[in-house]
């Protein structure tokens, strides 16, 4: 069979964006802020003419997709992974260093805040991911951020303790997507539905909640502690990405081990491979002796809980109160990480930190003043990231049975 | 191990699916229960599964009284079960369905992949299967998926084995090869219930017969019945299997397809030079195995596949090149390979789907508006002439069986002003009563005057009801035969050997 000349021509396309970038630098200067105070050796800072930069990164992404054409049409294989990565690195850098012409970009506080603002995102698209895997539409992961956030404000605060903070954060996402998955599985009632009700009951009732008892007494409900950095010695020493990834808060870290410990449990155990059945095709689970619908709640719960993590983090993690509405639609954007990421753990985790980074970069050129219209920015990754999931990765299926009730005769 | 069903009462609602039945299966034997489509079979059999609980009765394995909260514990108690709609997971391998409900384990609950491996090909190759483990089931053929259906079945040392309508999906070719594994298992010791309502198969393999009519057991029938027999105690009359045609009384080739050929979207050439001619009052069949180019041509006749050379002419007019209404609109009448799919819309009613094609003319609509008033009395015409069983007109099709939504199908299809008739696998999952009808109108269609083609896989099909028949093999005709042709003949053609 030939291979599809999809990706090359895709690349090829999104190339044009290197073009205009080379066509549109003015030749200043960008300052590339490498070193923070506790890396192990200081990077010096690297000052990079735009026009020159632009033209690094255009020619890399022509290579790469003249590179594309040959594998699709003369070694008649897919492009390699790591190719687009190339491509990817040489895409982005080349708009980094065109958006702050003229300008210092530091780098580290780029990542570190663009994984802050992952971070709910990350959970939130773990959530998602547990809860389609198994067959139950989520799109109530909003909701279930803001209760956890509003709880581990609220549990923290009663408590002294952040670690019963965190807790009931688990508790109360949880128990959102135990109302998620009882509608569903008992009731039958349309996920999406459900989905959306939850999403407009829990901003009702934290912010009833918020205006008579919060706001009057904010000592006594909503002044949690915060949780503190932890350096992990070495790693976190490294420069550049050591600060941005291991000098961080307890929730950060539980992160990576939510990211990979979905991945394990979902691809390489048995209670995964029994998930991904009930997702794909309940009847046929049934037929093997397997629980159709205990393992779809205790998989959506799971996943609650997990986005209750992700709730806290704004509240124990990053604010320190509760505020109204303080997720801010992170709950959405997780979810569109789940969709680009395919369903899968890892991809969604990386698609919500290319999220996560775009809305960063947007406050981050704010505060330099760009001329680059913010709008334009937030728009950018999402588009990005539809052209890469339509050109690269192709047709993107969900589990068969999302959203589909079973009903057992 | 023996199996006994003891009195099993099972009841939807008001219905009683099961009625007080009583069937015995005995290590070595092949026992066939025998019945129409809704008679009772798959319910009996999921209560035996633990799929359903009985509302009375008992199940007993070696005389001992069990209880089967759900399938696990059938599974447990060494009953296979292979489903007639596959109960796999298309996205999984092979080996991954093969133990989904009882995982080989490594330490902390990490999936034995090395293992399930092993346990498929130890199965495999004892029953000679040739099943790679790593396949992703949904790239398989059917056959094949079956194949993983038994192994699926057979894992945990089944000893009882129920293949519910195995063979509905098959080709004749993986018919045959399905049989030879049920002997295979037989030898091996297993009870082995085989359910099914095409003759042939029971008298290739049966060791005893019981045949189910509207949930009750009507009686045993030996193997050595004929197949008129079997038939008549299945439907609770006298049957004909025999379609009943006289000679043709052929016309002039109004229907001329010269130097056909087409591709699909990948570029592979699916339909090579095909030159086919049908005369008024003929019946064509196109005969093979399925997956040769058979859904091609209906396509390319319809005005449904895009990229196609050559000509098709229906009484002078050139049918490529006009797309699918076009062709309709010139007489041609289509019953598709999959009805639910293609020739029905399953939410509409019974009288929306009769005039699905024409809902926008006369005498269904003027100007704007539905006669409902016509369409009703239309309806209720067909629901009577087509002895379509349904609770009535506004029935939706998905409610109906199979049998009675291909006559709807078929209600639609015959009562315009045809000038060639297509039909793609008419018989293809229906009972024997509704096939002896289908038969009969297609047959009735030839004796009107207009050309007929049919595509059948079933030999016996071909040759009962064709007077020539085209053999396909990979896009190309290997050659056109009189209907009298051998078994054996046809068989070798079926494989590419022209006569
Ligand atoms: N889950 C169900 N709910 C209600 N009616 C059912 C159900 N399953 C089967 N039936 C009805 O019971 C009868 C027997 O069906 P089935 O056992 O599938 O027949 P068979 O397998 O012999 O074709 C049919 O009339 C069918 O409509
Ligand atoms: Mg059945």
């Amino acid at each position: 069979m030939k291979q599809s000349l999809r990706t090359p021509i895709s690349l090829a396309v999104i190339s044009l964006i290197g073009l205009w970038l080379l066509v549109a630098s003015t030749g200043a200067t960008t300052m590339i802020k490498t070193a923070t105070d506790t890396d192990i050796f200081a990077l010096p800072d690297i000052a990079i003419n735009t026009t020159v930069s632009s033209a690094i990164a255009f020619a890399l992404m022509v290579l790469v997709a003249a590179a594309s054409f040959y594998f699709a049409r003369k070694l008649n294989k897919k492009t390699p992974l790591w190719l687009i990565l190339i491509y990817g690195f040489g895409l982005i850098y080349g708009i980094l260093v065109w958006l702050f012409a003229g300008a210092t970009m530091p780098i580290s506080a780029l990542l570190s805040g663009a994984l802050a603002l992952a971070v709910p995102l990350v959970f939130g698209s773990l959530a998602g991911v547990l809860s389609e895997r198994v067959g139950i539409v989520n799109i109530a992961i909003d909701s279930q951020l803001l209760a956890g956030a509003f709880i581990s404000a609220l549990a923290a605060t009663l408590s002294h303790n952040l670690y019963v903070g965190l807790i009931g954060a688990i508790i109360g996402g949880a128990i959102v997507s135990w109302v998620l998955a009882t509608f569903a599985i008992k009731y039958v009632v349309d996920q999406i539905i459900v989905g959306v009700v939850l999403n407009v009951l829990i901003v009702g009732i934290t912010n009833f909640f918020y205006s008579t008892l919060f706001a009057d007494n904010v000592s006594l409900f909503n002044q949690p502690p915060r949780f503190d950095r932890i350096l992990i010695p070495l790693l976190g020493q490294i420069p550049v990405i050591g600060p941005v990834l291991f000098n961080q808060t307890l929730i950060v870290y539980l992160m990576y081990l939510a990211v990979a410990g979905v991945w394990v449990a979902l691809f390489k155990t048995r209670w995964g491979l029994r998930v991904r059945a009930v997702g794909e095709y309940p009847k046929a689970a049934d037929t093997v002796g397997i629980k159709v619908f205990r393992t779809r709640y205790i998989s959506v719960m799971i996943g609650g809980a997990l986005a209750g993590l992700g709730g806290a983090f704004f509240t124990l993690g990053q604010v320190g109160a509760f505020g109204k509405e303080m997720t801010n639609g992170a709950g959405y954007i997780a979810l569109a990480a789940l969709i680009f990421g395919r369903w899968n753990p890892i991809y969604a985790a990386f698609a919500g930190l290319l999220f996560g980074f775009a809305q960063n970069l947007q406050y981050g050129l704010a505060i330099i003043g760009s001329p680059v219209p913010s709008e334009f920015l937030l728009m950018l990754p999402y588009a990005l990231t539809a052209i890469a999931v339509a050109g690269l990765v192709g047709k993107v299926t969900g589990p068969a049975a999302a959203g589909k009730p079973y009903i057992k005769s | 191990m023996k199996l006994e069903l003891r009195g099993i009462t099972k009841r939807f609602g008001a219905m009683t699916a099961n009625d007080n039945v009583n069937l015995v299966a005995e290590p070595g034997q092949i026992h066939c229960l025998l019945g129409e489509n809704g008679a009772g079979k798959s319910t009996l059999m999921n209560v035996l599964y633990g799929l359903y609980q009985a509302d009375g009765g008992e199940i007993l394995l070696d005389d001992k009284i069990v209880k089967f909260a759900g399938p696990g514990d059938a599974m447990a108690a060494g009953i296979g079960m292979v489903h007639q709609h596959f109960m796999l997971i298309p996205v999984f391998t092979v080996a991954e369905n093969v133990i989904l409900g009882h995982e080989p384990t490594k330490f902390g609950g990490l999936l034995d992949l090395d293992a399930a491996r092993k346990q498929v090909r130890e199965i495999s190759d004892r029953f000679g299967f040739e099943v790679d483990p790593d396949a992703i089931v949904g790239d398989l053929p059917v056959g094949v998926q079956q194949r993983v259906e038994i192994i699926k079945a057979l894992m945990g040392d089944a000893q009882v084995l129920v293949f519910d309508e195995p063979t509905a999906v098959l080709t004749p070719q993986e018919t045959d090869e399905l049989m030879a594994i049920m002997k295979q298992l037989r030898e091996a010791g297993k009870a082995i219930i085989f359910i099914t309502h095409k003759l042939r198969e029971v008298k290739e393999v049966a060791d005893k017969i019981t045949v189910i009519r509207l949930g009750k057991i009507v009686g045993e029938a030996s193997p050595k019945s004929t197949a008129n027999e079997l038939a008549s105690m299945m439907v609770g009359r006298a049957v004909d299997l025999d379609v009943e045609k006289g000679a043709p009384k052929l016309g002039s080739p109004t229907f001329k397809i010269s130097g056909l050929s087409a591709w699909n979207h990948a570029g592979t050439q699916v339909l090579d030079d095909i030159n086919l001619e049908i005369r008024e009052g003929e019946i064509l069949v196109i005969a093979g195995v399925q997956g040769n180019g058979q859904t091609e041509l209906t396509e390319a006749i319809i005005g449904m596949h895009g990229r196609t050379a050559g000509s098709i002419e229906l009484d002078g007019q050139q049918l490529i090149g006009k797309n699918v209404k076009q062709v309709l609109d010139l007489g041609v009448g289509f019953v598709p390979e999959d009805r639910t799919e293609d020739g029905l819309v399953a939410e509409f009613t019974i009288a929306e789907n009769l005039m699905l094609d024409r809902s926008d003319r006369k005498p269904f609509a003027k100007g704007l508006s539905l006669q409902l008033a016509y369409l009703k009395k239309f309806a209720q015409e067909k629901l009577q002439q087509f002895d379509i069983r349904a609770q009535g007109i506004e029935s939706k099709a998905s409610q109906l069986s199979g049998g009675n939504q291909q006559k709807v199908v078929l209600a639609r299809e015959l009562s315009r002003e045809l000038r060639l008739l297509v039909a793609s696998q008419p018989t293809r999952g229906l009972d024997v009563g509704s096939i002896e009808f289908v038969h009969e109108q297609i047959v009735a269609t030839r004796d009107s005057g207009i050309p007929v083609l049919i595509v059948a896989t079933e030999l016996d099909e071909a040759t009962q009801l064709g007077d020539r028949i085209a053999v396909m093999y990979k896009g190309k005709v290997v050659g056109v035969v009189p209907a009298t042709t051998s078994r054996s003949v046809l068989g070798q053609m079926m494989a590419g050997i022209s006569a």
